[in-house]
């Protein structure tokens, strides 16, 4: 058990060299202009060659790239991570007020995909070859092949313009103060991207969760579950959902990755302002500190995701609890 | 249930069986007594009438997208009978369809499975429906392995079972430790997890499933695999010890040896269908079996030289 830990810490800290260096790289790289992109055109045309100089200076951008990101290194390892230049704040109450909303946003379309999702599969693989299923696969393949984008213009489209139910963008309501803004508004302007995030979420799960299930029926110990007088609905409640409770969680868990990056273009399209939204500002504005702050959180939430799944299966699954216990 | 198998059941003419007299004769209905046979009531437990099992699939050999559907029969015609206190073994090559005979007894089928015939319980034409409801509730199947279990489940809460909404949970529950004290499986084993269990153990486990829904009849379908045969023999010393008690058990096997050692009859299968259903005794001499396939198994027994001559038996 300590070298299972101290071999996840080990990874974990691996990761997120990884992923700062490959920000820092990246960002380096890209032909923005972080004067430019942080003083707006206008106000570098009229800037003289001097206060330019002194900005570029300021702002570290001759700085090589090494020395930025030992730089940053040492300053995050004693917990600073640094000041957003886009926001002008410093990067971890960027990311803390951020990643509230964007949690919450997550956490729904995870929990409603995986759910939804779930249960779909299982309704579609039972029934195989029947309407049902055939409806079920039908939603699933179109869904899958829908970019994420497109479906949320859509809903913009039919439920924010042409039923009017669902605010167009934001967070919260225009010209209320954040002290007035109640829970009920604040779910009223998540519902439509959560709702996006989720239908997208849903196909993946689904077909996996059909499929799965289409291979616990075929088994030999539902063929024998049957023989001794269980219906088909008998069978999959005694010993269906604990076999596929086991890929299931190892697909929600892993999806949390797919949700991330679902969320950035979601809160992109519905002005959602998560951290998606702050990542797609900071890269366009070559904010290093901001995209490397995000890119570490992300990972971070990801890693614990993919950690919690393998934690999981020890705990559903005897034969890995047990094996384990004894070697 | 299939579609196929709901618009052709097994069809409900009551010819045949029914309006035969039963008397302890040595041969009827194609088949000849053991001694231990029964009549109970004037008729066999479970009776399998011109049982046809065939699958609708696309040709093979064609094109993909030319590949028309047509019907393969598998089981052709077959008869078989089990008595009152006798182990019939149902002897055939392995991959013939043998195991098919389970399904239809049990009534599972395959979703492309045409089945046709008649199969009688206790004297009574069954149905598809009605052969469902039979299920752990008359007709009790022992699989081949402990891959027949849940491989997530307790074995004691398995094998207390879950299809008998109608006894508590704690009378199951009395039941299943009576039968592991008696088949020698302590209480720890009803705590493990299949994965956990021996061979031998899964054995008894499974046996212990089929008698905790105290059946009439037991199917086993090969249920001694890779055992020798005296292990074998030893392993199914449960399932004569049923039968002695008043059940039927019909054993599907692909090792004539074991069915020789353990079974009352022997039931010969041969391209889908039962060649010859005779007793045990009768395979002593080659002279006292009357198809041709009967006798080369006869020939291919170890005793008798494995000798090949009359058609390639296995």
């Amino acid at each position: 058990m300590p070298r299972f830990i101290a071999r996840n810490i080990v990874k974990f800290v691996l990761l997120l060299l990884a992923v700062s260096l490959v920000a820092f790289t990246l960002v380096s790289v890209s032909p923005i202009d972080p004067v430019q992109a942080n003083v707006g055109q206008a106000a570098l045309v009229n800037m003289s060659e001097a206060k330019r100089a002194q900005l570029a200076e300021y702002w570290g951008a001759n700085t090589p790239l090494w020395e930025r990101y030992a730089n940053w290194l040492t300053a995050f390892v004693q917990g600073d991570l640094g000041m957003s230049l886009r926001y002008n704040a410093p990067v971890a109450d960027v990311i803390a007020a951020r990643a509230l909303n964007s949690l919450a946003l997550m956490a729904t379309a995870w929990a409603a995909s995986g759910v939804l999702g779930f249960a779909l599969g299982i309704l579609a693989g039972a029934n195989r070859g029947r309407l049902v299923d055939r409806i079920v696969k039908g939603y699933c393949f179109l869904l899958a092949s829908v970019p994420t984008f497109w479906l949320g213009l859509v809903f913009l489209v039919v439920f924010s313009v042409q039923l009017g139910w669902f605010p167009f963008g934001f967070s919260v309501p225009i010209g209320v103060s954040a002290a007035d803004v109640t829970l009920a508004d604040a779910l009223h302007h998540l519902a439509l991207p959560a709702l996006t995030l989720s239908v997208v979420g849903v196909a993946n799960i689904a077909l996996h969760t059909r499929e799965k299930t289409i291979d616990v029926l075929e088994s030999d110990y539902v063929r024998f579950a049957r023989a001794r007088g269980l219906s088909t609905w008998g069978v999959l409640r005694h010993h269906g959902l604990r076999n596929l409770a086991l890929p299931a969680i190892t697909l929600q868990f892993a999806s949390i990755s797919e949700i991330f990056g679902g969320s950035v273009l979601v809160e992109q399209v519905f002005s959602y302002p998560g951290l998606g939204q702050a990542a797609v500002t900071a890269g366009l504005g070559g904010d290093v500190a901001l995209l490397a702050g995000i890119a570490v959180f992300s990972a971070a939430f990801v890693f614990a995701g993919n950690f919690i799944a393998n934690v999981l299966y020890g705990v559903v699954d005897p034969r890995m609890r047990k094996g384990a216990g004894r070697a | 249930m299939g579609e196929a198998s709901k618009t052709n059941p097994l069809s409900a003419i009551p010819v045949g069986h029914a309006t035969i007299k039963h008397e302890d004769m040595q041969a009827h209905h194609h088949h000849t007594h053991a001694p231990v046979s029964r009549h109970e009531h004037g008729h066999h437990v479970l009776q399998v009438e011109d049982l046809s099992v065939g699958f609708r699939m696309y040709e093979e050999d064609v094109p993909y997208f030319r590949a028309k559907q047509r019907e393969t029969e598998v089981i052709d015609r077959l008869n078989i009978s089990v008595h009152v206190g006798e182990i019939v073994a149902v002897v055939g090559a392995s991959g013939s369809g043998k195991t098919l005979v389970a399904d239809a007894v049990l009534g599972l089928f395959e979703p492309n499975a045409t089945v046709h015939g008649r199969i009688w319980f206790d004297g009574e034409l069954q149905d598809a429906d009605s052969l469902q409801k039979l299920r752990g509730h008359g007709i009790s199947l022992v699989p081949q392995s402990v891959n027949s279990l849940d491989p997530l489940m307790k074995v004691g809460r398995q094998v207390e079972g879950f299809a008998h909404p109608d006894e508590s949970h704690a009378v199951r529950r009395r039941r299943r430790e009576k039968l592991f004290a008696r088949y020698g499986l302590s209480e720890a084993v009803a705590g493990m997890y299949p994965f956990e269990l021996s061979g031998g153990m899964a054995r008894r486990v499974l046996v212990c499933c089929a008698l905790m829904d105290d059946p009439r009849v037991i199917v086993a379908d090969e249920p001694t695999p890779g055992l020798d045969l005296e292990l074998a023999v030893r392993a199914l010393g449960d399932l004569r010890t049923f039968a002695d008690e008043g059940g039927g058990v019909l054993l599907i096997t692909h090792d004539i040896e074991l069915a020789l050692q353990v079974a009352d009859r022997v039931a010969v299968f041969e391209n889908g269908t039962v060649v010859e259903e005779t007793a045990v005794a009768n395979f002593a001499s080659p002279d006292l079996l009357e198809h041709p396939f009967s006798r080369a198994l006869w020939h291919a027994l170890p005793e008798h030289d494995f000798q090949t001559g009359g058609g390639s038996p296995c």
